[in-house]
């Protein structure tokens, strides 16, 4: 399977007459962008606002982020979304690299997170280095919270596609093509008869309740694990349906570029067989859980898998999954590394995850979430800066008279992400 | 400016004797004596050793309480900026005596102190969470890199700098967790990681596993119709209004209400300010949380006595294990002097 990434770097953006890139800039017609929006009836009030990297702005309560994408010959993205229902992976993509789509509005009472484009907080998260398009909404009078995760959810997919459409539509060239390509997993075994089997268990949460994944359009939750050839993850199969602490939710944009998938499919045909990905469930429940690590098993035996990478989403609860996964699969002699963020406590001193295992013994830290931060006030706030004090990680007197905040790490959008794109992670001290 | 440095060494460090003269009592002594040498010497001009407190071990060990004090005495009237003490290697009450008056200079006159052993000596569990342990070899032929590696580590505290991980600065962690960037993203170090493990080659682990405390059950009720039932929950139930104001997640607190006159939890009068759930059909419906009005059916018909009219109710989200274990130990305290024969806990 090839699969070809057509990057333009987009490296300015402004609002103009009309849709289109030239010279690394993405140009918005912001009245049809916020049209298009708007045609859902669910938004009372739809506002397109833009963010750059070292600007003094702060964005909050960011719900996701989405890179806008378009396959080039097909006109569509994110089957069962915004592209009719088949399978991704293959075929050339356009992608507006350095762009994104920031889904932002009033939606507390979920858990959402916030983006500081400069300062102290900017470190923190990659869409810090991102030219973003903050998507505000504002949902109608009573409508019910499901229903508005699921048009915001849609709305910045919608709004991600529409962008890269337009500048597919006009004169583009792309600055970078970059090609993912592998055959089956018996052709590839063939060729490397010698290199260990290698799969990856992207851990997903599942848990309803607005703790949600989608894969090919299809809540994970009331699925089962299964496997995906590396291309479709990082070609539009997984989208973030998630309203959970912002600091380890992956966002669609960390699905797009999985840095696991990535760092694997680097080493492929090198030094390890890379299997592919098995996007696998968090369960509420205790069979749920069981079934889910007893099936990740299954799939990699069946495989023949000997090592795997296991990566978390989420703290506390799944901290349980992530041990049953490490457990069933050192005792079924594959070897595991497992990926996860740590709840050590605003001081550090508390033990940091939840459940414990002794196979658990290649441990991966991405952060402490409880880890405190002040930040500055900034300029501008796009969205609303009170709703700090509703988000996990904040606190009613989290936001000060001056505008700065003293905060939680996991309020930061991808602060840990346990898909392991940042550089953060925890030591003694 | 010159750092005013005191040093804290025992008997035997101070040619005073060996074993037989373990008994020796706190002594102060102007510049530097034994070792001291070589740490003033490595303060390269910036610090100078203005005394050494000595003390045998025997004593400080025996007399723990006037050791601690005549040397603490002793310490605050040269009017120091940084305390050493040691190295210890693997003497244990040695160990012990660098520890304690470690410890107790940095918590009474808010110094920086840094003291030096071997992992395995029993002053290292007592201490490392009080000051600062440079790592040594297990005997005085690592004399030579151990007094270099409490420099170092002094020297930081003492110019503010910033402290980097324990492993990497050379001390015993004190058992606290801290975010550092990477020169490799977490992804990369994953995939190291896991190719080091199938070559069977070393790898550290970022993270040790934990040891969990088991905590046995209560016995089971023997009657339920004499019982009185505690209601307790981590789903973040509070008064409207959040009159505690509990976090709503990483709770450092937890709250108790009375619940004696209500029947019902309704959005009037409770409400979750959970921030780990979606909160939707709680607000509408605390009861779904805090099964207060099935138990009010079930106490009317006697299926028990009676509800404790006090329930507790805290934010399970991120929350700390630590301040999990201290609100449990604390409720039940409560419980148990309230007579309270047994509780259902419901979580989110």
């Amino acid at each position: 399977m090839r699969l070809e990434l057509h990057k333009i770097h987009i490296t300015g953006l402004d609002f103009a007459d009309e849709t289109y890139t030239s010279g690394g800039t993405l140009f918005i017609n912001k009245n049809e962008a916020e049209a298009l929006i708007a045609e859902d009836r669910r938004f009372a009030k739809v506002e397109l606002d833009l963010a750059c990297p070292g600007e003094s702005k702060r964005i909050i309560p960011v719900k996701d982020v989405i890179e806008p994408r378009v396959k080039i010959e097909k006109k569509s993205y994110f089957p069962g979304f915004f592209a009719p229902m088949e399978k991704t992976g293959s075929g050339k993509t356009l992608v507006l690299d350095g762009a994104a789509v920031v889904t932002c509005g009033p939606i507390v009472a979920f858990q959402e997170g916030f983006i500081d484009m400069s300062g102290p907080g900017a470190q923190y998260t990659p869409f810090s280095q991102t030219r973003n398009i903050v998507l505000y909404v504002e949902p109608v009078e009573n409508l019910e919270k499901h229903l508005y995760e699921a048009a915001l959810r849609e709305a910045g997919l919608k709004l991600a596609v529409y962008f890269a459409k337009c500048c597919a539509d006009k004169e583009w060239k792309a600055d970078e093509i970059q090609v993912f390509e592998k055959g089956d997993t018996f052709e590839e075994t063939q060729k490397y008869p010698d290199l260990p089997k290698v799969i990856y268990v992207c851990m997903n949460i599942t848990q309803g309740l607005l703790h949600d994944t989608y894969l090919y359009a299809n809540d994970l939750r009331p699925a089962l694990p299964t496997l995906l050839h590396p291309n479709e993850v990082l070609d539009g199969a997984m989208v973030s349906g998630n309203c959970v602490s912002a600091c380890d939710k992956n966002t669609t944009w960390h699905h797009l570029h999985n840095p696991i998938v990535q760092s694997l499919y680097a080493r492929h045909g090198k030094d390890i067989n890379f299997l592919g990905m098995i996007p696998t469930q968090e369960s509420t429940v205790l069979d749920g859980k069981l079934r889910a690590a007893a099936m990740n098993l299954s799939i990699a035996q069946q495989l023949g898998a000997d090592g795997a990478i296991i990566s978390e989403e989420g703290y506390g609860n799944p901290d349980t999954d992530l041990c049953l996964n490490a457990k069933f699969f050192e005792n079924a002699g594959i070897k595991t590394v497992l990926v996860s963020d740590e709840s050590a406590g605003t001081d550090g001193a508390s033990q940091s995850l939840a459940d414990a295992t002794p196979e658990l013994d290649a441990f991966i830290s991405t952060g402490n979430v409880n880890e405190m931060i002040e930040v500055p006030a900034m300029d501008k706030v796009i969205g609303c800066k009170e709703a700090i004090s509703l988000l996990s990680g904040g606190a009613e007197e989290s936001l000060r008279s001056d505008g700065s905040m003293f905060v939680e790490l996991q309020s930061v959008i991808a602060s840990t992400a346990e898909i392991g794109f940042n550089k953060l992670g925890c030591e003694w001290i | 400016m010159t750092y005013r440095i005191v040093h804290y060494i025992n008997q035997f460090y101070a040619g005073i004797g060996g074993e037989e003269k373990a008994d020796h009592r706190p002594e102060l002594r102007e510049g530097f004596v034994g070792p001291g040498m070589q740490i003033e010497k490595l303060f390269n001009g910036e610090g100078k050793v203005v005394g050494t407190v000595i003390c045998g071990d025997g004593y400080y060990g025996e007399h723990t309480e006037e050791a601690r004090a005549a040397c603490l005495e002793m310490i605050k009237s040269l009017k120091p900026d940084i305390l050493f003490a040691g190295p210890a290697f693997n003497a244990g009450r040695y160990g012990f005596a660098c520890g304690d008056i470690a410890a107790s200079a940095g918590e009474e006159l808010n110094i920086p102190t840094v003291t030096a052993m071997y992992p395995e000596n029993p002053g290292v569990e007592l201490y490392s969470k009080k000051t600062y342990i440079a790592i040594t070899s297990d005997s005085a032929r690592g004399m030579s890199k151990a007094v270099p590696a409490m420099v170092k580590i002094g020297g930081k505290l003492l110019k503010g700098e910033k402290m980097g991980p324990a492993r990497l600065e050379g001390y015993i962690h004190r058992g606290i967790r801290k975010s550092f960037f990477h020169e490799k993203s977490g992804a990369d170090r994953a995939v190291e990681m896991l190719l080091a493990k199938l070559r069977k080659e070393d790898f550290r682990t970022e993270y040790e596993m934990p040891v969990f405390n088991k905590i046995p059950p209560a016995a089971p009720v023997k009657d339920l119709k004499t019982a009185t039932i505690a209601l307790i929950s981590s789903g973040g139930i509070v008064p409207k209004g959040n009159p505690d104001h509990i976090r709503v997640s990483s709770a450092e607190s937890f709250g108790s209400y009375d619940i004696s006159e209500i029947k019902n939890m309704t959005p009037d009068n409770y409400e979750s300010i959970h921030g780990g759930y979606d909160r939707e059909w709680a607000n509408q419906d605390p009861d779904v949380v805090l099964p207060l009005d099935i138990m009010r059916e079930l106490e009317a018909e006697g299926v028990f006595a009676k509800i404790h009219p006090i329930f507790y109710t805290t934010t399970g989200t991120g929350t700390a294990v630590a301040n999990a274990e201290r609100f449990g130990q604390e409720i039940g305290e409560e419980l148990k002097k309230a007579g309270v024969d047994a509780a259902i806990l419901t979580s989110t």
